[in-house]
């Protein structure tokens, strides 16, 4: 057991405007998201003195999926930074909070904003979401593929849809697992989604809506994908003695995990129903006294719905290949169920805020502030993962003051 | 049998040019550790398992199962039709697995498990494995 975690706690949170094309830079977006962080953890801008961000620039990523680097948006703000870094490798999303909490728990920065901004929705105009390595439309003159991207994109496996399609089938192969069952993840996030005035997908959606929509890949249909956004999303990660300074509760890190014990690949890692959420769900309880059921809500990745049925088995909260009857009907991860998912709506209908979405709400809960869709019950615990696939980390959060 | 598909193309370089130009003679080959046995895929330039860099292409039977698939319905590269992408595993090694397609195969057919076997799609020098049913 370890309680180097626990030096640090989430201090302040923000957000931008979150919608289907702002037409805003993502820089503008993400001082937005930032200032109000700040403000929220009741510091000035002088007080910040780490940053970090997933996935950093520079990586030739797709359009609007980086967000601008660190180095932008420190000197936007004209940070003078103790500590920082950026980057796309490691446990996901959330290795940028995680990789906060451990400088300020070294004691090499006091107060981190850690920031992820997307304009997905800007820059994919009206084309829609591409493949990897082809254009909205057509292909002549497509580039050649090397490195990893070449065992998929050839057989025209282009996008994460069709590779974790793969996992899905191979887990309603494996468990019995029905196309029902695993609607109730969109039909569950849809739902909450309602009660969120900053969710950008609100309309009901029935199981027959979902059915009626097209298939993308199987068993993926439209509403298992989640929905390209602009927005940013901020949180300062700060010394765990800056609690009584803050006039709200704040989430102290009781335990996170970022292993990856199997092959890193999308399809050669050894168990295709669980890929790396099992080694980070294994992990991360080693590092508390807390068990599953003492979790209150659950912020669990749905970049597609698979995912959160991974993350439901991954992390303890039901048994292996038992998520389907765990979610069916979608009783028990209702707001008033005994696990509520992915309380603000996911990024199957909040958007596509790309991980921080979680970590936000995941706070929001834990400070009694989600308005409508607030949890009816006493939240102290909340777990937090991010990831798919070959890539995953996971975080747990306990309320203080 | 159906006109070859738009397929983007590798990249070939000394690493992965023998996987790619397979084909020419009928035949799939992955590399394999001439000092433990041990298949590796993707290529590199040494065995994970036994750290030897004495690996060199070899042929393997061409048979395999499907581990599982998806019909693709998103027109991704402009295509107008559902297509199969299969993830198949081989006899030769437990866990080894080639994401492909899957061909001359009703899409009400498919199921995980059954046998499949290599024919090779000629693209100018890249041949592309990709798997059709054996017909028991």
């Amino acid at each position: 057991m370890t309680d180097f975690e626990r030096k640090a706690v989430i201090s302040g949170i923000g957000q931008s405007a979150v919608g289907r094309r702002l037409n805003r830079t993502d820089l503008d977006l993400t001082l937005d998201a930032a200032l109000e962080a700040i403000a929220d953890a009741g510091l000035t801008v002088a007080d910040v003195d780490g940053i970090a961000t997933y996935p950093g620039a520079g990586g030739g990523a797709p359009p609007g999926f980086a967000g601008p680097g660190s180095p932008e948006v420190q000197d936007a703000l004209r940070l003078k930074v103790n500590w920082h870094s950026g980057g796309i490798e490691g446990a996901a999303q959330i290795q940028a909070v995680i990789n906060a909490v451990m400088a300020v728990s070294a004691g090499l920065a006091r107060h981190v904003l850690v920031y992820r901004t997307v304009t997905e929705a800007t820059a994919q105009g009206s084309g829609g979401r591409a493949g990897i390595g082809v254009g909205g439309g057509g292909g002549g003159g497509a580039p050649r593929m090397g490195g990893t991207m070449q065992w998929s994109i050839p057989f025209r496996a282009y996008s994460a849809a069709n590779w974790l399609a793969l996992n899905a089938h191979r887990h309603f192969h494996e468990f019995g697992t029905t196309p029902e069952q695993l609607a109730m993840i969109a039909i569950n996030a849809r739902r909450n989604a309602q009660k969120n005035p900053k969710a950008v997908y609100t309309d009901p959606m029935t199981l027959d809506d979902y059915f009626a929509a097209r298939m993308i890949t199987s068993p993926f249909r439209l509403y298992d994908c989640d929905a390209p956004v602009d927005g940013s999303t901020a949180v300062i990660v700060s010394a765990a003695e800056h609690a009584k300074n803050v006039d709200h509760p704040v989430a102290r890190v009781e335990a996170m995990a970022t292993a990856l014990r199997g092959r890193p690949s999308w399809d050669q890692f050894d168990d295709m129903t669980t890929m790396a959420a099992r080694d980070v769900g294994a992990q991360l309880w080693t590092r508390t006294d807390l068990r599953p059921s003492d979790v209150d809500v659950a912020e669990l990745y749905d970049g597609f719905s698979f995912l959160t049925m991974v993350w439901l088995e991954a992390l303890g909260f039901c048994g292996r290949g038992e998520s389907g009857p765990f979610i069916e009907g979608g009783t028990r991860i209702a707001l008033d169920g005994e696990l509520p998912v992915n309380t603000h709506g996911g990024q199957l209908s909040a958007g596509r805020l790309h991980g921080f979405g979680f970590i936000h709400e995941a706070v929001v809960q834990l400070r009694g502030e989600g308005g409508d869709r607030q949890v009816p019950r006493d939240v102290e615990v909340a777990a937090v993962a991010n990831g798919g696939g070959p890539i995953a980390g996971a975080m747990l959060l306990t309320r203080e003051g | 049998m159906l006109p070859a598909p738009f397929r983007v193309q590798p990249a070939l370089d000394d690493t992965n040019r023998f996987f790619w130009t397979s084909g020419a003679d009928g035949r799939l080959r992955f590399l394999r550790c001439q000092a433990c046995g041990y298949w590796l895929h993707p290529p590199i330039p040494r065995c994970p398992e036994c750290g030897s860099r004495d690996v060199a292409p070899e042929a393997v039977s061409g048979r395999g199962e499907v581990f599982s698939y998806t019909v693709n319905h998103q027109s991704w590269d402009g295509s107008t039709e559902p297509y199969v992408i299969v993830l198949v595993t081989f006899p030769e090694q437990e866990g080894m697995r080639l994401t492909t397609n899957l061909v001359d195969c009703p899409l009400d057919e498919i199921r995980i498990g059954m046998p499949v076997e290599v024919v090779f799609e000629q693209h100018d020098q890249v041949y592309f494995p990709v798997f059709k049913p054996v017909i028991a």
